[in-house]
């Protein structure tokens, strides 16, 4: 029997995957995005786990709210991707340094 | 009918004034002398009319007219005063103000200043009005300061002369120090008081002299003797009395009508005026009176014994004007305060007369100032020959004439008084009689006399409008005084307005009529020393002229202390003028550029800029260490929150 501690435990485990890729990625802005989408789902994950194991489903209903946004904000993002690559040929994370100045 | 008329003979100045200084330039010079003489016509005309009614019916009218502030208990107003004191002053005010107006139209006729001159003096004139019109001490204040504007800025009227510059600036200062002790003098008054008017002043007294003030550890004195010494001393500067004198010889660097205007008939009147009105409280305190008298008695006699050798025209005379304010204060030091204003008025005649046939004199010379290079011009210029006469006549006290009148009153009251410093007062009054004839006659002769140049053989005289002022002045300076010393001084003409013992009381005379006192006069020696004055600069100027020529007298002792102005100028600037520059410089440099610009202005930009200078670092606008920062902060507060909260099991 699979107990509430395993699903936080690989809840954890996605969040910290997806933390790790956005700092130290360096190469490619799309697994920035890849690495955000692991941070929701690994909260999705915490979601309906408690859902379940408290039997309360307002835990799941959120989770839905949670998946349109962060499909709004994929959308979003490769919209901004695809614009910023037409710009600047180039999608490399160490070489956006336009948020200054 | 007091109040219109005492409104119109105070406003119409400042409205020609006004007109003048806005539209003169566009409009030329005959709206420009239409629209200031009109004014002081009629502010003139109307005073004449005032000072009759407030004759006849020796009615005071005091009524506040506007308040201005009105705060808590104290109330600030706007009001007039008009009593025998006010109307006479106003006479006289606007008189000589109306004759320099029409002086100036000649004396100026071609300066570029046309117009602004002539606003200037009918602002002055205004300004000086208010200030013997007002009821109250701050409106008193106001005037007093507006006439020091007005000289300020007519001294240094023409302001490309450097001189010039200098010296109104020179009695600027003076005159601060002077108004600083005269508003000191007013504080004192408003705090025990509680009030600026005249009226409730003078009625408290009870109060003001049993205030007492402490000095040192043992010196005390009482409230008012300390007001009456502070006011004084504000009479002091605009009095020019020792040794607050240095600005008005200076002050002669003005055009010519300004000097006879305001630095001999009326602004320097001002604190012989201000004494006079404060008379309830100076009769109150004899240490003040004695402190009027011998001030009033050292400027009499030392300042007359500069006038001996200066060579400049309008500087002896300026030094005349300051030796006669130091006989009308000393007068008022020893209570004679109609003998004092008497001697006010006659002076102003016959002062404003010699200060604007020196400016005959000066323009029929193109504007040559030096008597050494004068002489002979008495028939060159006959009638500024004659007006100079009677002038100097009436400045000495030649019987019959007005100044004899005021003058020997003035002394007579001087010798019969008795308080601290009379004896030192009485020698020096004599002494200054002396000196007074020495150098008027000095000056008469040296200019009108003697070897006549021969550079001055084309000399004319000085057209109408220079002549007819100093006619019209010669007039009252020969017989003003004979219809007016018997109730002016002796009588009770000014008892509505001034605070002093009965006639007999001061002067030790019982006044029958003016020939009777001219007679009189012959027994007491102000007479022969006038006349033996006259006889030593006719003998040393016309005789033998050769005799003050020796070079052992310049380089004599006293002569040096003379020459220095007893060295009064160099303590100032050497002292008092130096300690304030060391001041001021290092208020400068340490408090404004070290301190203000430093620190506090440029220091806190330049702090500002560097911490941010130092925080822009970490703005390296790559996306993974915002990142970064965000996971960071959140996981900072998660965890501050789970370390103050505790786990929850």
């Amino acid at each position: 029997m699979l107990t509430l501690q395993s699903y936080l435990t690989l809840s954890a485990i996605v969040f910290s995957i997806g933390i790790t890729g956005i700092v130290i990625n360096r190469k490619n802005i799309i697994i920035v995005m890849m690495c955000t989408e692991l941070l929701l789902i690994s909260v999705n994950f915490n979601f309906i786990a408690f859902s379940h194991f408290l039997n309360d489903l307002s835990g799941q209903v959120f989770v839905f709210f949670i998946l349109t946004v962060a499909a709004a904000e994929a959308a979003i993002g490769l919209a901004i991707l695809v614009a910023l690559y037409r710009n600047k040929k180039s999608i490399s994370v160490s070489e956006l340094n336009k948020l200054r100045n | 009918m007091v109040l219109e008329y005492s409104l119109i003979a105070l406003l119409s100045p400042l409205v020609g004034g006004v007109i003048a200084a806005f539209f003169g330039k566009s409009m030329g010079k005959i709206f420009v002398n239409a629209s200031t003489i009109l004014g002081v016509t009629i502010s003139f005309i109307f005073s004449c009319m005032l000072a009759m009614d407030v004759y006849q019916t020796s009615a005071v009218f005091n009524q506040n007219l506007y308040t201005w502030i009105d705060i808590g208990a104290f109330t600030f107003h706007i009001g007039l005063l008009i009593d025998n004191l006010t109307a006479s002053m106003m006479v006289v005010v606007t008189f000589v103000s109306l004759m320099v107006h029409i002086y100036t139209i000649g004396y100026m006729h071609d300066d570029p200043g046309y117009h602004r001159f002539f606003a200037y003096i009918s602002l002055f004139t205004f300004s000086m009005l208010s200030l013997v019109m007002s009821n109250n001490f701050l409106q008193l204040f106001f005037g007093w300061e507006a006439v020091g504007v007005m000289s300020y800025l007519l001294i240094g009227f023409w302001y490309t002369k450097e001189s010039a510059i200098k010296a109104n600036l020179k009695a600027f200062l003076v005159n601060r120090v002077g108004d600083l002790s005269l508003i000191l003098g007013i504080g004192i008054i408003f705090s025990i008081t509680g009030s600026l008017d005249y009226q409730t002043a003078f009625s408290e007294t009870q109060s003001l002299t049993q205030t007492e003030f402490k000095l040192f550890d043992t010196w005390t004195i009482t409230a008012l003797t300390g007001a009456c010494i502070l006011l004084f001393g504000g009479a002091m500067g605009k009095s020019a009395q020792m040794p607050l004198h240095v600005w008005l010889p200076d002050s002669m660097e003005g055009p010519t009508p300004i000097s006879a205007l305001i630095h001999a008939a009326t602004m320097v009147t001002a604190g012989v005026f201000l004494v006079a009105r404060m008379s309830p409280l100076f009769e109150l305190s004899p240490s003040a009176l004695s402190f009027v008298l011998i001030i009033g008695a050292t400027t009499a006699l030392f300042t007359g014994v500069l006038g001996l050798i200066q060579n400049d025209i309008k500087r002896v005379i300026a030094y005349s004007t300051l030796s006669q304010l130091g006989y009308m204060v000393a007068a008022a030091g020893v209570s004679a305060y109609s003998a004092s204003l008497f001697h006010l008025m006659t002076h102003a005649f016959f002062k404003a007369l010699l200060f604007l046939a020196a400016g005959s004199v000066i323009v029929a010379l193109h504007h040559e100032q030096d008597i050494r290079k004068m002489g002979g011009l008495k028939s060159k210029l006959p009638i500024t020959y004659l007006t100079s006469l009677i002038g100097s006549l009436a400045l000495i006290g030649f019987p019959g004439f007005s100044g004899f009148f005021s003058k020997d009153a003035l002394i007579e009251a001087i010798g019969h008084a008795n308080i601290v410093g009379s004896g030192f007062a009485y020698a020096s009054v004599l002494m200054g009689v002396f000196i007074t004839a020495l150098y008027s006659f000095r000056l008469f002769f040296k200019v009108f006399h003697g070897r006549i140049e021969e550079h001055h053989s084309d000399v004319k005289e000085s057209p109408l409008s220079i002549t007819l002022p100093l006619i019209l002045l010669a007039i009252p300076s020969v017989m003003i005084a004979w219809p007016t010393v018997g109730p002016m001084v002796f009588g009770s003409y000014f008892g509505n307005s001034i605070d002093q013992p009965d006639a007999y009381q001061i002067f030790g005379y019982e006044f029958t009529s003016a020939y009777g006192f001219l007679l009189h006069a012959f027994s007491s020696p102000v007479i022969y020393i006038a006349t033996s004055g006259v006889l030593t600069a006719y003998v040393l100027y016309i005789q033998q002229p050769n005799f003050l020529n020796d070079r052992s007298l310049k380089s004599t002792f006293i002569y040096r202390i003379l020459e220095n102005k007893y060295y009064f100028d160099d303590l100032y600037e050497n002292v008092f003028a130096k300690q304030a520059r060391n001041i001021g410089q290092n208020l400068w440099s340490v408090g404004d550029i070290k301190i203000i610009d430093n620190w506090f202005v440029n220091g806190t930009a330049y702090r500002i800029g560097n911490i941010a200078n130092r925080i822009k670092s970490i703005q390296t606008g790559y996306i993974y260490h915002y990142a970064l920062m965000m996971i960071l902060g959140l996981a900072i507060f998660l965890g501050w929150t789970l370390i103050t909260s505790g786990f929850v099991s």
